[in-house]
């Protein structure tokens, strides 16, 4: 009888499942997986080497390119290792934007990935919901930064620009009655605060359409029910950290662990699953959408009450105001000192990690005293989910690792940095 | 009882239904989507697109090629080179930036003391031939001419915050 031989399948790098650039060399036998080899790099930019050539406050926006799904939790943690090796901290209300838009993050990302996980595994219109969603909070993220994804809005000591107090709006067309438009500009009445009030209230119901669409689902349920059950110890071993190492029912979560910013005034509670199956983290995501609601709705309370700065009045780290600038010489020295050479952080190192919605973000940064950062290092998330991809499948057949990679919520703009 | 009510539902399809319901009642809901081309959707004043040029009311240049936005720009996409005009005043000789190489950040409109270099809400561009990436100072300073009132009513509106 001949020997039978396990096979060797490539799966990507372009498969439209492999979120990005994975390739995956599977071996098979049959439809069941023996092994699976994750290759990345393929989207790597250098980033980290790239932050050295640059002034401090340069390398933000490229932060802002490596989880291209959450983008102001990247520059949150390089901004906050920034500020922890000068030894500043931002102005409360700043603080307190920061929760706000790494909660806004957060629901982007998990819209995103609940949008991704179910088109992968066959439900398109979750897709569809999810995005309508998602085009709210871009909007908000436009109406501060003036872009829909890649932010640049966190600056060390603070924020770049207070909260805009009006919101764009629909114009009048030949395609669209003025009814319409005064429908669609309800909630752009008012300030960004008042449109971010208006979502969150309607947005637990989107939630309870996703959970009805899903939640249930038998068929949902037979492609992720059992699926990559990781035990909590191995989820520990593996590194695993955020929706990953919760699902396993590890309840570890920074902003309660270690909080940072005015995490420790927000009211909000962790979520855990039980098993460990894709089922979990679905589980634990969708719960972790409403918690980050929450704590939205308390920071819109507090910003409403209290005005005040949005940055650091030290000119040695944060440019003057325009006006003080045009008219004052010390503020124009001070403005081009800034812009041209930056500011210079004493010689020391620091790591800053906060909870991203993948799990544990963090920039390890080492200065010289120069006004480049002598090595950045960047732990992201999605590297140490991705090392686990061999254990994870192991055993389940060529479909299911379509769902790991979903339940992974991989993206390789952080994996490859 | 809840075993049996479970058992049937599990034949009735009951959470499938459900789920069919959600959707179809979504159909009956106003779209969300717009008319691209025809109808567009808000734009905010702090939009970061298109660069322009700007110049003061009497036509003349804002530009003092002072450099600071080609020394903030992270990705190395501006190019200035500058000489006395004949007015004797410093002005740029050329003043390029890359699109391709340009990430948007905004960080040279933040770094230009003089307003001169902006980012406008411009947004649908495309080049047709290599080379048309480069946005020259003649370009540049014609986008600033052309949509210099849109640019004007952006700039005054988001100025508190800055």
């Amino acid at each position: 009888m001949a020997e039978i031989q396990n096979f060797t399948m490539n799966f990507g790098p372009q498969h439209p499942a492999a979120h990005g650039v994975l390739r995956l060399i599977l071996e098979m036998d049959g439809e069941v997986i023996q092994h699976a080899d994750p290759h990345v790099g393929l989207l790597h930019r250098g980033t980290e080497k790239l932050a050295e050539s640059k002034p401090y406050n340069q390398s933000i926006g490229y932060m802002d390119r490596l989880d291209y799904t959450s983008m102001m939790c990247n520059e949150h943690s390089y901004v906050l290792a920034i500020e922890k090796l000068l030894g500043v901290a931002p102005p409360i209300r700043a603080q307190y934007i920061r929760v706000m838009f790494d909660e806004i993050t957060r629901l982007l990302n998990h819209l995103m990935w609940l949008g991704a996980h179910g088109l992968d595994i066959g439900a398109m219109t979750m897709f569809l919901y999810c995005f309508r969603e998602r085009e709210d909070l871009m909007d908000c993220y436009e109406a501060v930064s003036g872009t829909r994804m890649h932010a640049t809005y966190y600056r060390p000591g603070g924020v770049y620009r207070d909260l805009p107090d009006s919101m764009p709006q629909y114009q009048a067309s030949k395609w669209r009655k003025q009814k319409d438009v005064d429908r669609l500009n309800e909630v752009r009445e008012g300030s960004l605060l008042d449109f971010i009030d208006a979502f969150t209230e309607k947005f637990p119901g989107c939630v309870d359409q996703y959970e009805t669409l899903l939640t249930d689902n038998r068929i949902w349920k037979q492609r992720t029910v059992n699926i990559a059950v990781v035990s909590p110890e191995r989820a520990l071993n593996l590194g695993f950290t955020g929706p990953m190492l919760r699902g396993s029912g590890i309840e570890w979560d920074l902003r309660k662990k270690q909080p940072y910013e005015v995490y420790d005034r927000m009211d909000f509670d962790i979520p855990v699953g039980t098993n460990g199956d894709c089922y979990d983290r679905y589980l634990v995501r969708v719960e972790e959408m409403r918690q980050s609601n929450r704590i939205i709705k308390q920071c819109i309370d507090w910003l409403r009450d209290n005005p005040g700065p949005v940055m650091l009045d030290d000119h040695k780290i944060a440019p003057p105001k325009r006006v003080e600038m045009k008219d004052d010489m010390e503020s124009l020295i001070h403005h081009f000192k800034l812009f041209t050479e930056g500011f210079s952080i004493p010689a020391g190192e620091a790591y800053a990690a906060i909870e991203h919605p993948k799990g544990e973000f963090g920039v390890y940064m080492i200065s010289d005293g120069a006004n480049k950062p002598y090595r950045v290092k960047i732990r992201a998330a999605g590297f140490a989910h991705l090392a686990s991809m061999s254990e994870m499948v192991v055993g389940h057949m060529l479909a299911d690792v379509v769902a790991v990679i979903g339940t992974q919520d991989i993206v390789f703009g952080e994996v490859d940095r | 009882m809840q075993q049996l009510r479970n058992y049937i539902k599990t034949f009735a399809m009951w959470e499938l239904w459900q789920g069919l319901a959600v959707t179809f009642r979504n159909f009956f809901r106003p779209a969300v989507t717009i008319l691209y081309p025809e109808e567009k959707t808000p734009q905010s004043v702090r939009f970061r697109g298109l660069h322009a040029l700007r110049r003061y009311p009497n036509g003349e240049e804002r530009c003092i090629a002072c450099k600071l936005c080609e020394a903030v720009c992270p990705a190395l996409a501006i190019t200035i080179e500058s000489d006395v005009s004949d007015d004797g005043t410093r002005r740029t000789t050329r003043y390029d930036i890359d699109l391709f190489k340009c990430i948007y950040c905004g960080f040279c409109e933040e770094a230009c003391p003089v307003d001169a270099i902006v980012e406008t809400r411009l947004h649908e561009y495309h080049m047709e031939a290599a080379g048309e990436n480069i946005m020259t100072k003649d370009k540049l300073l014609s986008i600033g001419d052309k949509f210099d009132a849109m640019i004007s009513a952006d700039k005054a509106a988001d100025a508190e915050y800055r």
